[in-house]
Parts: C-alpha cells; sequence; structure tokens
C-alpha cells in the first residue's frame, strides 16, 4: 500500500524540516529576547525600532519576507550568506527569514512575561541599586522566561508549520516534497495523509511536552 | 498569564527616571545603537545603488504610471481581499459549529469535534492548500483557471475554521456562569440557552479576536501566490519586475506597504474594538482579546479553559 514511497527522501525531507526549526528557533530566540530588551529600555531611540520593527515585520506574510530573500537578497543583491551551492543558500536564506519573522513574535510573548514580574520586585531590585541591565538580567528576565514557555511553546509550533513556506523558494523540506509526491503519484490520500501525520507527529508531542514544562516551571504566585 | 494591573507600562518599570550620569549613558547607548543600525543601512543603501536598484526608473512607474496600479496591484489587491473575505464568512459559521460541539455534553461529539479541531490545528496551511488544490483537479470538474481560489479558500477555511471554534469556546467559557444559570432558571432548553442567551454575547466578546484573526488569513493568501499560481498580491511581484525594468526590490517594497497598511489598520481596529468592548458598561465584562488567537493557534496542549 506504501510502496509509491520508495524513490522519495521522506525522512531526508522532515530532517530538513526539523533542522529549519531548530535553526531559527535558535535564531529568532536570541534576537527576539535582544529586541524585548529594547522596547522595555530605557533608551528611546531603542524603543522606537523595537516597536517599528515588530509592527511592521509582524504584518507582512511570512511567504513575502522568504520570498524575498530569495528573489531580492539573493538573486538582485547577490547576498548569498557565505554559502556556496544553491541548496545550502536557499536553506539559509529561509532560515534568515523564518528568523527575522518569528523573532517578532517572541518579542511580543517574552514583553507579556516581562509584565507578570510583580512591580515590588523590579522596585527592590532598583532599591539594592541594580542597574537596568542587572534588573533585566538577574531579576526580572529569569521569571519572565519561565512564566512565557507556555506562549513560546506555541511560537515554536507555529515555527514549525511556517517551515513548510520554505518550499517557495524551493528548500527541500516536507511541502515541496509533498507537491512533487502529488504531481507523479495517483496516490493523492495517502501521499496527504503521509505528510499530515509526519506533521502531526512533529507538533503534538512538542505541544504536550513544553506545555507539561511549562506547568512544571511557572512561577506560583 | 496574568492580566498586568492597571496602566502599568513595562517601558517606565524597569529604571528611575534618568538622572546625570543615566542621561549620558542612555546618550552613549543611543550613538552606539545609531552607528550600528546606521552601519547597516548604508550597506543596505550602498548594495542597492550597486546594483541600480534605487534608480528612478525603477520606482517611477508605482507613482507615475497608473497601469502599474490598474494591471496588477488592485486586481491582485481584490484577489486577496476576496480569498480572505470568503476564508472568513465561510469558517466562521463553522468555527462556531466545531466550538459549540467541544462543548456538547454528550462525550462523542465532544471527542469528535475535539478530534477535528486539534488535526486541523497541527496541519500547516500550506498542506492543506496543495491538498486541496489536487483534490479539486482530481475529483471535481472546477477549471484550472479558478482552482487556485478554491484551493487557497479551502486551505484558510480548514485552519481557520479550527482556530476559531476555540476562539468561539473561550468566548463562551469566558462569560459569568450566571448567564447560563438565569437561562435555565427561567426554563429555557440548552439549544434556547446557546442560541439566545450565550451565543450573542460569545460573539460580541470575541470580536476583537476575530478581527485580528483576519490579519492571519490576510497573510497567508500569500502562500496562494508562491506556491499554487493565486493570482494575488506577492504574485504581482514577478510581473511587474519583468514589465518594469527589473523593479524587484520596488516591487517587493509596495507589495509589502500595501500588505503592512491592510494588516496594521486591521490590527489597530481590533485592539480599538477590545479597549472599547472592555470599558462598555452593558456587556458582561467577557472579552476574548486580540492576543487570544495568537494563544490558541498552537495544538497539542489538552483544552484550555478561556481567560478567567
Amino acid at each position: 500500500m506504501f510502496d509509491f514511497l520508495e524513490g522519495y527522501d521522506l525522512l531526508g525531507a522532515f530532517w530538513t524540516t526539523v533542522q529549519l526549526t531548530v535553526y531559527s528557533a535558535i535564531g529568532s530566540l536570541v534576537w527576539g529576547t535582544l529586541l524585548a530588551a529594547m522596547r522595555v529600555g530605557p533608551v528611546p531611540l531603542m524603543r522606537g525600532f523595537g516597536t517599528v520593527y515588530v509592527n511592521i515585520v509582524r504584518n507582512i506574510p511570512l511567504t513575502v519576507i522568504i520570498v524575498f530573500t530569495s528573489l531580492g537578497l539573493f538573486q538582485t543583491l547577490g547576498v548569498s550568506l557565505g554559502a556556496e551551492d544553491f541548496t545550502t543558500v536557499n536553506f539559509r536564506l529561509a532560515v534568515l527569514g523564518l528568523t527575522a519573522y518569528t523573532s517578532a513574535f517572541v518579542c511580543e510573548a517574552l514583553r507579556s512575561g516581562i509584565n507578570t514580574v510583580p512591580l515590588g520586585q523590579v522596585e527592590a531590585a532598583r532599591a539594592l541599586g541594580l542597574s537596568f541591565t542587572q534588573t533585566l538580567r538577574i531579576v526580572v528576565l529569569p521569571q519572565a522566561f519561565r512564566s512565557v514557555v507556555g506562549p513560546l511553546a506555541n511560537v515554536l509550533i507555529a515555527l514549525t508549520k511556517n517551515t513548510t513556506v520554505a518550499a517557495a523558494i524551493g528548500v527541500a523540506e516536507a511541502a515541496l516534497l509533498m507537491r512533487e509526491m502529488i504531481e507523479n503519484e495517483a496516490q493523492l490520500l495517502l501521499v496527504s495523509a503521509v505528510f499530515a501525520v509526519g506533521f502531526l507527529c512533529l507538533t503534538l508531542p512538542t505541544g504536550l511536552l513544553l506545555g507539561w514544562i511549562a506547568k512544571k516551571v511557572a512561577v506560583k504566585r | 498569564m496574568r492580566e498586568p494591573k492597571g496602566p502599568r507600562e513595562p517601558a517606565t518599570l524597569l529604571y528611575d527616571v534618568p538622572g546625570p550620569r543615566a542621561r549620558r549613558r542612555n546618550l552613549l547607548s543611543t550613538l552606539l545603537f545609531v552607528l550600528a543600525v546606521g552601519g547597516v543601512l548604508w550597506w543596505v543603501v550602498a548594495s542597492l545603488a550597486d546594483k541600480n536598484q534605487l534608480a528612478w526608473a525603477k520606482w517611477a512607474p508605482f507613482f507615475t504610471d497608473p497601469r502599474v496600479w490598474h494591471t496588477y496591484l488592485l486586481p491582485a489587491l481584490r484577489n486577496t481581499v476576496v480569498a480572505a473575505a470568503l476564508a472568513m464568512g465561510i469558517a466562521l459559521p463553522l468555527g462556531a459549529l466545531f466550538g459549540i460541539a467541544r462543548l456538547s455534553d454528550h462525550r462523542w461529539v465532544r471527542a469528535s469535534a475535539g478530534t477535528v479541531v486539534e488535526f486541523f490545528r497541527a496541519i500547516p496551511v500550506l498542506i492543506l492548500m496543495l491538498f486541496a488544490n489536487a483534490a479539486y483537479a482530481e475529483f471535481t470538474d472546477i477549471g484550472p483557471e479558478s482552482r487556485p481560489l478554491y484551493a487557497v479558500v479551502t486551505g484558510l477555511v480548514l485552519y481557520n475554521a479550527s482556530v476559531l471554534a476555540e476562539v468561539v469556546r473561550a468566548g463562551i467559557l469566558a462569560l459569568p456562569a450566571g448567564q447560563t444559570d438565569a437561562a435555565e432558571a427561567i426554563g429555557m432548553r440548552k439549544g434556547q440557552t446557546m442560541a439566545y442567551v450565550l451565543l450573542p454575547q460569545a460573539v460580541t466578546a470575541m470580536l476583537p479576536a476575530l478581527v485580528s484573526q483576519l490579519v492571519v488569513i490576510v497573510k497567508d493568501t500569500a502562500l496562494g501566490g508562491a506556491m499554487l499560481g493565486f493570482s494575488e498580491l506577492l504574485a504581482s511581484v514577478r510581473p511587474m519586475s519583468a514589465n518594469y525594468g527589473a523593479n524587484t526590490i520596488a516591487s517587493f517594497t509596495v507589495v509589502a506597504v500595501v500588505f503592512v497598511v491592510l494588516n496594521f489598520a486591521l490590527t489597530t481596529f481590533a485592539s480599538w474594538l477590545e479597549r472599547r468592548l472592555r470599558r462598555g458598561k452593558r456587556s458582561t465584562g467577557a472579552v476574548v482579546g486580540a492576543d487570544a488567537v495568537q494563544d490558541l493557534a498552537a495544538p497539542g496542549e489538552p483544552g484550555r479553559p478561556g481567560p478567567p
């Protein structure tokens, strides 16, 4: 029944999906945290930059961003991110696009987490003479991170699903393989079921695991 | 997650009003930041100029030639809006149905509705669109010229109906329990309670979430342009840059600006609506905020109740 799978690198395609997710997740966690720090910081220009970045990037479709990295950045401006061959270039461009987009959502999730830290703690930290960076790094962010594991898990799952958009610039991940298989095989329902189950296997355990962790680490108040 | 208390702004709570030393330090950070951003900007502008993308000829069509708008941008924008409106119009009743089914007293109704909703929330929209496109080609006689629209709308409906089902459920659960009690006390049946008491209030309560879900739908139409040949805004970039002399960057900029303006208007409207509903004296105070959509848009976690 599943002999149509022969000749296709199904595991390879899903492995690319996982790689896209992991690299973009790390990138957007770093850049998103920096953005959140800018948005709550004392420097007005950085606050403005953070706000403008988040509001613009959130409202542009991810597809536009990803296609732009290929047509605009690579083909027009020649940005290849240090890669030699076409496959690597597209993969890195996709990671760049996904990171730029997802960071905006990470930033917003973190900012809502910062809001859950009681005002008194911040005042206490300031009374002890901690600077803004110290307050953020020692008192606020550790608690904020623990309270936003749930929302960040949602962002991560959305990111996993969003990696399919990389198919638009020819990254050989699950959605691209699905399109190819639909064209070549007369087994539409089976092909679709395989990919649906593949994504269920990626997203459901992530949600359950991180939901459990979120309950564990949440600061009880 | 706890509601932030009162009108406290995170921006003003992490640091004191700056004194002389803090002001000097802030000035220094501002300078360094300006240098960093300026460096990036300079690199962008330099490489744009290097590739001749800043020439007025590349940008002029969008300001001087109405044909760009009549031939490409406006029809594309119309397709985007039509697909989004259709998807929202179909997904909302469907989502309401499934949201109510998930609150049913009968376990098997609850369980099957829950399975359907969780399934479609866990699958990427693009996979749903690819499936719908192929299914229409194989099982129906919808012509190839209208198939992309059908496929895009179908994919969007399947995904967004399941997200909206959760929003509806959150909206109903957010209503004070006294509403159901009162309806039961005057002898309403379950169906009547839902139709006359809970649902109308829930729909009002979740209006902000509905409007902000529109942003998600509008953004996802671009998938159809990139993968299915649906002629929406993103798909208009290629013909524009082919016909107006490789003005790729300019075309992307204009398309992105159109998307940002459209979605920013929707976002602003959603949060205005939310503030208005929260302020309202006559409502029950139950509001499913615009952020709820993003919080709910992830599968896998067992049924979360609405906001307290």
